[in-house]
C-alpha cells in the first residue's frame, strides 16, 4: 500500500535537499536577526553610563552641553520625527501623483525613460543633496519660499520668526525629495500589479478614467503604505543631507524656519571627537533611541498595513 | 564597541602575524597613522615627498579627526596619532598606563582660525576686538552697528542689521582653538560655555565642517562664522583683523602666526604642549595653535620606529618648507630645535 501513496514518495525524495536548503536559509535569517539583537544589546550595554546617570530624564531633557556633561535627547528626537513626518507629508501626494502618471496615464514608450530619470534621484549620494541644499536650495528658500510663507501664513506659529534659509523646513523638503523616488517607484509597481481585468471591468461598468484610477489606488493602498514606511525609514536615518541644512542647534521651537537637530546628525557630528566617556555613552544612547524610534514606527506601520489589507 | 575593538585588534594582530617574515626582510613595513583632518594636506604631501627620499617609508594616514587620533593611539591600533589640540593630562596618563609607554607631542606646523563674515556693501576687512567676538558669540552683541564693534571701525559704516552667528557643529580642533581663545579673553565665556571641541553655543546655528560653516556664511547675509585660515584663503573669503594683547588689529597670515608662536617660545613647557591663543607680543595673531603628531617614546617595532624617527627629523627640517605653499605657518626655529631633540629621544627597542 505504501508504494501506492505518491505523496509520501515525493516527500521523502525531497527531504534531503530540502532539509539542507531549509537550514541554510534559516541560518541566513538567524544571522540577520542575531545582528539586530546584537546591535541592540551592544548599544544598551555601552550606554549604561549615560542611562544610570540620567535615567529616563534623558529622553525628556532639552539640554545638550558637552562641556558641563549634561545631556538630553529631546531636541534630537523632536528634530528627527518632525522632519521625517513632514517629509513624508510633502512627498506622499507627489509620489502617488508620479506613480499614477507613470502607470496609468503616460504612453508606454515614454514610461521607461521617465521612470529611469526618477529612480536616478535615489542614486544621488546624500552628501550631494546636502551641498546642493546649502548652496542652492537654502538661498532659494530664504529669498522666495520662506518670505512667501511668512507673508501669507505668518499667522501660524510654524511660519513665524527670523528667516535663515536653512532650518527644519528646508531639511524636511530635501528629505521629501530624497524619499519621493522610493515611494513613487513602489507605488507604481503596486499599481502595475493590479490585474488589467479589474480596470476593464470598471470601464465596462461605465467608470470614468478618474474612477478607475481611484479604484486602483484603493486596491493598492497596502502597497502604498509599505512604500511610505520604507521612505520614512530612509528619512529617519538620513544623516549627511540633513546635517548640512537643518542648522544643527539642539532646540525645540514652534517655527519651522528655526534651526533644529536630528539624532543621526548629532551622532555623526560628535562621535569622532567626543572625548569624555559620558559624552560617548550619551551619543550611543541616542543611537539606541533612534533604534527604538525606528522599531516603533515600523511596527506601527505593520499594524496599519495589516488592518488596511484585512479590510481590502 | 568593546567586542568590535577586540575583533579589529585580533584581525590586525593576525595580519601582522602573517606578514612578519615579509616585514623583516623588507625594512619599514606599513606605518599607520590617524587623526586630525586639519593638517592632512601637508601630511600627505610630506609622506609623498619623503617616500621619494626613503624608499622604505610607507606611511598611511587616515584623517578621522583629532579625537579619533587620540583614541586610536591610546588603543595602540596605530603607530602614530595626530591632534590639533594637545592631549590633556588625563588622556596622557590613560595612554601611558595602557601601553606601558610614554606619549610624546611633536608639533609640526601652526594653524589658525579666522572670523569670516558676509556683510553686503562692505569689501574691506573689518576690525574685531576680543570683546566684540565674545559678545557676538555669547549673544550679547546683537547688531553689526553695536558701539563695541563700530568704535573699532571708524572708517566703515556698519549696518543696523542683526548678526547671524554660525559655528562648527562637528567636534573639531577648530572649535577647540576658537573656544580656547574666547575662554582666555572672556571669563563669562569660560564659566558659561567652556573650552572644548564641542560646546553648547548660546546662539546661532551650526554648519558641518569648514565647508558647512562657509556655506552658511556665504548664503546668509549679515552672518559671521569661524573657519581655518587655509579654508578662507582658498575660498577668497573676507576675514576680520583681530585685536591682540598689544592693542593692534592683526590680519591672520603666515607671518603673524609664526610671530605668535615665536613670542611664546620662552614659556613653552618641556613636553611642548602649549596653547598660543591670545599670544603676547607685537604682530601676533591671537587665534592660532600648534598641530601635533602623537607618538610613543619606546618604539617596539624597530623598523617602523626607525622610519618614523627619520621621517620626523626630515619633516621638521626640509619638510617645513612645504608648509607655506599649503597655507600653514612653519614652526619658529626655537620650537623646531626643541621638537627635534624630543624626536632624537625616541627609543628603538
Amino acid at each position: 500500500m505504501n508504494t501506492l501513496d505518491p505523496g509520501k514518495e515525493i516527500k521523502s525524495r525531497k527531504k534531503a535537499g530540502d532539509i539542507i536548503f531549509e537550514n541554510i536559509t534559516l541560518l541566513f535569517a538567524l544571522i540577520l536577526v542575531g545582528l539586530v539583537v546584537y546591535i541592540a544589546i551592544e548599544m544598551f550595554l555601552d550606554s549604561s553610563e549615560s542611562r544610570s546617570k540620567f535615567g529616563f530624564g534623558f529622553i525628556f531633557s532639552q539640554n545638550w552641553d558637552p562641556v558641563k556633561e549634561d545631556f538630553g535627547a529631546l531636541p534630537f528626537i523632536f528634530g528627527t520625527i518632525v522632519s521625517s513626518l513632514l517629509a513624508l507629508l510633502i512627498s506622499l501626494p507627489v509620489s502617488i501623483g508620479v506613480a499614477v502618471f507613470l502607470s496609468e496615464i503616460i504612453h508606454k514608450s515614454l514610461r521607461t525613460s521617465i521612470s529611469f530619470l526618477i529612480e536616478i534621484l535615489a542614486a544621488i549620494p546624500s552628501i550631494i543633496y546636502g551641498f546642493w541644499g546649502i548652496f542652492v536650495f537654502a538661498p532659494f528658500m530664504r529669498s522666495t519660499v520662506q518670505p512667501f510663507l511668512s507673508t501669507y501664513f505668518g499667522f501660524l506659529p510654524f511660519f513665524k520668526g527670523q528667516i535663515y534659509g536653512t532650518g527644519l523646513l528646508t531639511a524636511s523638503i530635501i528629505l521629501a525629495i530624497m524619499i519621493t523616488p522610493i515611494i513613487s517607484s513602489i507605488t507604481r509597481d503596486v499599481l502595475k500589479a493590479i490585474p488589467v481585468s479589474q480596470r476593464e471591468a470598471a470601464y465596462a461598468l461605465g467608470a470614468t478614467k478618474w474612477e478607475a484610477i481611484k479604484m486602483a489606488l484603493l486596491n493598492a493602498r497596502s502597497g502604498i503604505l509599505g512604500g511610505s514606511v520604507l521612505g520614512l525609514g530612509r528619512a529617519i536615518g538620513e544623516t549627511m543631507a540633513v546635517t548640512m541644512v537643518i542648522g544643527n542647534k539642539a532646540q525645540i521651537k514652534d517655527s519651522l524656519f528655526e534651526p533644529a537637530y536630528s539624532m543621526a546628525s548629532v551622532i555623526a557630528n560628535e562621535f569622532a571627537e567626543a572625548s569624555g566617556s559620558l559624552h560617548i555613552s550619551s551619543l550611543i544612547e541616542i543611537g539606541l533611541i533612534l533604534f527604538g524610534v525606528t522599531f516603533i514606527i515600523n511596527s506601527l506601520a505593520r499594524i496599519l498595513i495589516y488592518s488596511v489589507t484585512r479590510k481590502a | 564597541m568593546k567586542l568590535l575593538t577586540v575583533l579589529l585588534l585580533s584581525l590586525t594582530l593576525l595580519s601582522c602575524g602573517d606578514k612578519k617574515d615579509v616585514s623583516v626582510s623588507k625594512p619599514g613595513g606599513q606605518i599607520n597613522g590617524a587623526g586630525a583632518t586639519f593638517p592632512y594636506p601637508i601630511y600627505s604631501k610630506w609622506f609623498n615627498e619623503y617616500a621619494k627620499i626613503n624608499k622604505d617609508a610607507k606611511i598611511n594616514y587616515q584623517s578621522i579627526g583629532s579625537g579619533g587620533g587620540i583614541k586610536q593611539i591610546t588603543e595602540g591600533t596605530v603607530d602614530f596619532g595626530a591632534s590639533d589640540s594637545p592631549m590633556n593630562d588625563e588622556d596622557i596618563s590613560k595612554a601611558n598606563s595602557k601601553n606601558n609607554n610614554k606619549i610624546l607631542h611633536i608639533p609640526t606646523v601652526i594653524g589658525s582660525v579666522v572670523l569670516t563674515y558676509n556683510i553686503p556693501g562692505i569689501d574691506k576687512n573689518i576690525n574685531l576686538s576680543s570683546e566684540a567676538i565674545s559678545g557676538i558669540y555669547l549673544g550679547k552683541i546683537k547688531k553689526w552697528n553695536d558701539p563695541i564693534i563700530q568704535k573699532e571701525n571708524p572708517d566703515t559704516k556698519l549696518p543696523d542689521k542683526e548678526i547671524i552667528v554660525a559655528y562648527r557643529t562637528d567636534g573639531s580642533g577648530t572649535t577647540f582653538v576658537f573656544t580656547d581663545y574666547l575662554g582666555k579673553v572672556s571669563d563669562e565665556w569660560k564659566t558659561k560655555v567652556g573650552v572644548a571641541k564641542d560646546v553648547k553655543f548660546p546662539i546661532g546655528q551650526g554648519g558641518k565642517g569648514n565647508e558647512g560653516v562657509t556655506g552658511l556664511v556665504k548664503q546668509l547675509e549679515y552672518s559671521v562664522g569661524y573657519v581655518e585660515l587655509i579654508y578662507a584663503l582658498q575660498n577668497n573669503l573676507k576675514y576680520a583683523n583681530v585685536k591682540n594683547t598689544e592693542g593692534e588689529f592683526v590680519s591672520p597670515n603666515l607671518e603673524s602666526l609664526t610671530k605668535a608662536a615665536e613670542q611664546s617660545v620662552n614659556e613653552i613647557p618641556a613636553d611642548l604642549r602649549q596653547s598660543i591663543t591670545n599670544a603676547k607680543g607685537k604682530g601676533s595673531y591671537p587665534i592660532s595653535s600648534y598641530t601635533y603628531i602623537l607618538i610613543y617614546e619606546n618604539q617596539k617595532d624597530a623598523n617602523k620606529g626607525k622610519v618614523m624617527k627619520e621621517f620626523l627629523q626630515w619633516a621638521l627640517g626640509d619638510g617645513e618648507k612645504f608648509a607655506k605653499d599649503l597655507g600653514y605657518a612653519p614652526l619658529p626655529d626655537a620650537v623646531v630645535q626643541k621638537a627635534k631633540s624630543i624626536v632624537t629621544g625616541i627609543k628603538i627597542q
